[in-house]
């Protein structure tokens, strides 16, 4: 069942005169418990085409359906109220509030639930916390975690509200080879266990561990090639 | 997210920048506490005219000479004997002269004011006399030359003796102290009241003053609802034994003890007023050394509100958020004011003898008031913040 409708996708940014076409008519379906790659080369489109699937920006035409609901004629607190339920964000910079302790971030989105979700944030927080492998790290501020350990905050953070598709742009971009291998291993084993992730990358060794790859270029999708079996899925 | 998380919040990220934090609200805390001290003070000076006023006597009737360069001064000794014969709602009558003499007797001199009055003026001053005892209506009509001194004098001229029957010379005339003054202690204004001497009215008309004039005659009402009435009557007496046609103006003065005071603590009122008015412009300055912050900070942490957007904040949960913030910074620092307010009036009043009087109301006005310069000055700030793009938030800096 999919999760993700992008029909005609079109995001145009327009300087005075120059209109620059950022995205220009992409149809992109993604079913539940996917595990996307988006690839592409810089300019090609992708962070657009991510803030687009993220809500965080609206396209200039066609329509996006995000787990049954159609986003378009959203207000800014619409899209607010869908960021918070159904979307968690993993930056390449972490993007973690600093000197706020790992257990406070990953409450965050929970402060901002209108539904009452925020009941027992901090025993979600904690729960968050330990299935990224964080439980004996609550108390520390981004500071004095590594890398990795930053990285899966944030994982445990876009986890906490049990969205419906986690967005992950450029996760491993700020780590080295052995922390992107244990992210990107965290990412698998969410994903066996039901989690939709969508990831920007351009690493292609990255986009390895995706069962689908959807390669941008100037606007428009050229090239989707689906995995049956990643070569790294035993990892 | 409700009220006492974003306050938490707010306290949070207010003391992750302690040093900034205080310096901020220094201008909040200087302003606060400047107004309610300024206030105070001025508040404080009128209570002591006011408390200077009522102690000079109880339903307090004044009537002097006309205010005005060209009116002349037509109080006289048969005046006061009219008003008190004819006045209903007159509960005492006295005319007063004063002037200041050297007094010679005793162990030395001593420079007093003497006091010219009538028996009745002890009972408008609710005075009794400790030792000895007032001249009499007798006295005053023989123009006899007795005298009653209060007890600075006493202490100064009589040391170790007791003063009555004693004699000593005002100008050189002779006089017999046939009582003292209990002691009244310093007035509010801190000058002694015990440094008076009291002579017959019509003595002090004829030998210091040479003047038949009275500079005021002090009335007391019969009681304290019958003031109006009082007033009424005795400009009409006044008039009558003036002669004055109907159209024709008074040629007196009347003011009772309130009027007094309104008069009196006019000065002080509109100094208080001055005061709080230029406190009040360093409690602006303080808002908007607030609204300075606030921006830096918005600037700041672009990325926080960005993360904040990202993860389900809606525009008005960030405009909240920094709201709080400056409300919880300019209230505290108006807190911080109000006790230093406080501190700092005990110690004027204890260091200079200061009076200053801090009203519960006008400690919540300028808490409120905090409040609102919070409101005012961190709005714009707030409102840059919640309107900032979640995508370009996250990519700053």
């Amino acid at each position: 069942m999919a999760v993700i409708e992008l029909t005609g996708i079109k995001r145009y940014y327009s300087f005075g005169e120059v209109t620059v076409k950022a995205l220009d008519g992409v149809d992109v379906t993604i079913d539940r418990t996917e595990f996307v790659a988006i690839m592409g080369a810089s300019g090609s489109g992708k962070s657009t085409l991510m803030n687009i699937i993220g809500c965080l920006d609206v396209p200039t035409a066609g329509t996006y359906v995000l787990d049954g609901m159609d986003t378009s004629g959203a207000t800014d607190d619409g899209l607010a109220d869908i960021r918070n339920k159904k979307i968690g964000f993993v930056f390449q910079g972490f993007n973690l509030l600093q000197k706020t302790t790992a257990l406070e971030n990953v409450e965050l989105p929970l402060l901002y639930d209108r539904a009452g979700g925020g009941k027992d944030a901090m025993k979600k927080a904690k729960e968050a916390l330990e299935r990224v492998g964080l439980g004996e790290r609550l108390h520390h501020i981004p500071n004095q975690l590594s890398g990795g350990q930053q990285q899966r905050v944030a994982i445990a953070r876009a986890l906490v509200t049990d969205p419906a598709i986690i967005i992950a742009d450029e996760p491993t971009g700020n780590l080295d080879t052995q922390m992107s291998n244990g992210i990107m291993s965290l990412f698998k084993e969410l994903n066996n266990a039901g989690i939709t992730i969508v990831m920007v990358t351009h690493e292609e060794d990255i986009a390895l561990w995706a069962r689908r790859k959807i390669v941008l270029r100037d606007g428009r999708v050229i090239r989707e090639e689906l995995r049956p079996a990643a070569p790294r899925e035993e990892v | 997210m409700n009220a006492s998380t974003l306050v938490r919040l707010s306290l949070r990220s207010i003391l992750r920048n302690r040093m900034r934090s205080l310096l901020t609200t220094l201008g909040i805390i200087i302003g606060v506490c400047s107004v309610i001290v300024m206030v105070a003070v001025g508040e404080g000076s009128q209570a002591s005219i006011r408390d200077n006023i009522s102690s000079m006597g109880t339903n307090l009737i004044m009537i002097m000479p006309p205010r005005g360069q060209n009116a002349a001064n037509r109080l006289v000794i048969e005046d006061v004997e009219k008003i008190r014969k004819e006045g209903v709602h007159v509960g005492a009558a006295s005319g007063v002269v004063r002037s200041a003499q050297a007094v010679v007797g005793g162990i030395g001199n001593w420079p007093t004011t003497v006091y010219g009055v009538e028996p009745d003026y002890l009972r408008i001053k609710e005075w009794t006399t400790g030792a000895g005892d007032f001249f009499t209506e007798r006295d005053v009509n023989l123009r006899a030359k007795k005298a009653v001194i209060g007890m600075t004098v006493a202490k100064q001229l009589f040391p170790d003796d007791d003063p009555v029957g004693k004699r000593f010379r005002i100008a050189n005339t002779p006089f017999e102290i046939v009582g003292v003054l209990e002691s009244k202690g310093s007035n509010a204004m801190g000058s002694d009241q015990d440094d008076i001497v009291m002579v017959p009215l019509s003595t002090a008309i004829s030998r210091l003053r040479r003047s038949r004039y009275l500079q005021s005659i002090e009335i007391s009402a019969a009681s304290e609802d019958r003031m109006d009435d009082a007033q009424a009557e005795v400009e009409d007496i006044l008039r009558e034994a003036h002669r004055l046609s109907p159209e024709a103006e008074n040629d007196f003065s009347v003011m009772n003890q309130a009027q007094i005071i309104e008069m009196a603590s006019s000065v002080a009122k509109t100094l208080t007023m001055l005061l709080g008015a230029i406190a009040g412009v360093s409690l602006l300055v303080g808002g908007i050394g607030i609204m300075n912050i606030m921006l830096v900070s918005v600037t700041e942490r672009t990325r926080e509100i960005g993360i904040r957007l990202s993860v389900g904040a809606r525009r008005r949960d960030i405009l909240r958020q920094f709201l709080t913030e400056s409300v919880v910074l300019s209230l505290s620092g108006g807190l911080i004011g109000i006790l230093l307010a406080v501190g700092l009036s005990h110690l004027l009043e204890s260091a200079f003898g200061l009076r200053a009087i801090i009203s519960p109301f006008f400690i919540l006005l300028s808490a409120g008031f905090a409040a609102a310069v919070g409101i005012f000055f961190g709005y714009y700030p707030a409102h840059k913040a919640s309107a900032m793009n979640p995508i370009d938030a996250l990519r700053a800096d």
